[in-house]
């Protein structure tokens, strides 16, 4: 168990620190970059708690798609980060006073609460034991199952959201020859072809 | 040292979900670090659900850190788009330059 602790606390520090540079860094790519880091230690974190799957998930698409995605745009916009931070010591105090406050109200809650003892009768789905159902087969027994409707809408928000933003970001530049199948499909012979009679020995 | 449990993990995101609204007020000039700020509050959110449902034995916590995964990713996608075509109109992504519905 003292490993599983020492792994805890050292996934837990490294994830407050890439977060504080996260908001903290001077350069928008080493944003990206500690928010990598982030994503990372936290899916250790994941693992900790045995939820591999969701650990793996976090990978694929966090680090590999979201963070790459960040990292697209970033690299992309030509724009002088140093002046979008000149407000930055304006911002801090009130920033940190906000911070400081909702962490302190959060601690504040986590200090005094309790679980109820009859939380054993309103568990729905139980984790079963891993040695005989792997986390990813209980996690897909229940995902295909109870909540297939729920799946079935985070399909239609992820097909929207990519149909947004090919939509958004589609430019069609103008003089650009196109091919219109429309009109490749609705032409007929008597427009296309042409019979010329030609007399003979004489020529076009 | 006490071993680790339940307050640990909530600790932890507690921290990350302030370190989150905190990243919001400093950078409120640079709409990118805002979008990752607001990702880093969606992880402190899905460490709540995995963290509950590790030590509760429910599944179902599982499964919402998924739903939860999933629209993250669209708003961050649709995010940069809007993020893209502002910078394409405008020139600029400066959050203050953002008023021309004068909403």
């Amino acid at each position: 168990m003292l490993i599983a602790d020492l792994f805890f606390y050292l996934f837990a520090a490294i994830c407050v620190a890439a977060a504080f540079m996260v908001i903290s860094a001077r350069n928008p790519v080493h944003s990206v970059l500690f928010l990598i880091l982030a994503f990372v230690s936290s899916a250790g974190l994941f693992i900790l708690l045995g939820a591999e799957f969701l650990a793996f998930i976090l990978i694929v698409v966090y680090v590999g798609a979201v963070a790459v995605l960040f990292l697209f745009v970033v690299m992309m916009l030509d724009v002088d980060f140093a002046e979008l931070r000149s407000g930055f010591l304006t911002y801090l105090p009130i920033g940190a006073v906000i911070g400081i406050i909702l962490l302190i109200e959060l601690v504040l809650v986590l200090g005094s609460w309790v679980i109820t003892p009859q939380i054993a009768s309103h568990i729905t789905t139980p984790i079963p034991p891993s040695n005989e159902v792997s986390n990813i087969e209980a996690l897909g027994l229940v995902l295909y199952t109870k909540y297939v409707y729920f799946f079935q809408a985070a399909g239609v928000v992820l097909l929207i959201s990519m149909i947004g933003a090919i939509v958004l970001t589609l430019q069609h530049k103008p003089g650009i020859k196109r091919q219109s199948v429309a009109r490749q499909v609705s032409r007929t012979r008597d427009e296309s072809i042409e019979i010329k009679k030609v007399e003979s020995g004489k020529g076009l | 040292m006490m071993s680790v449990g339940l307050p640990h993990y909530l600790t932890l995101a507690a921290i990350l979900f302030s370190l989150g609204i905190f990243g919001i007020f400093l950078n409120r000039k640079n709409v990118i670090v805002i979008l990752m700020s607001i990702e880093l509050i969606l992880l402190a959110v899905n460490i709540n659900f995995v963290a509950f449902s590790s030590f509760l034995g429910d599944l179902v916590g599982q499964v919402f850190a998924l739903f939860v995964l999933t629209v993250a990713a669209a708003e961050a996608a649709i995010g940069l788009a809007i993020v893209v075509v502002y910078y394409r109109n405008r020139g600029s992504i400066a959050v203050e330059d953002i008023n021309m519905m004068k909403g």
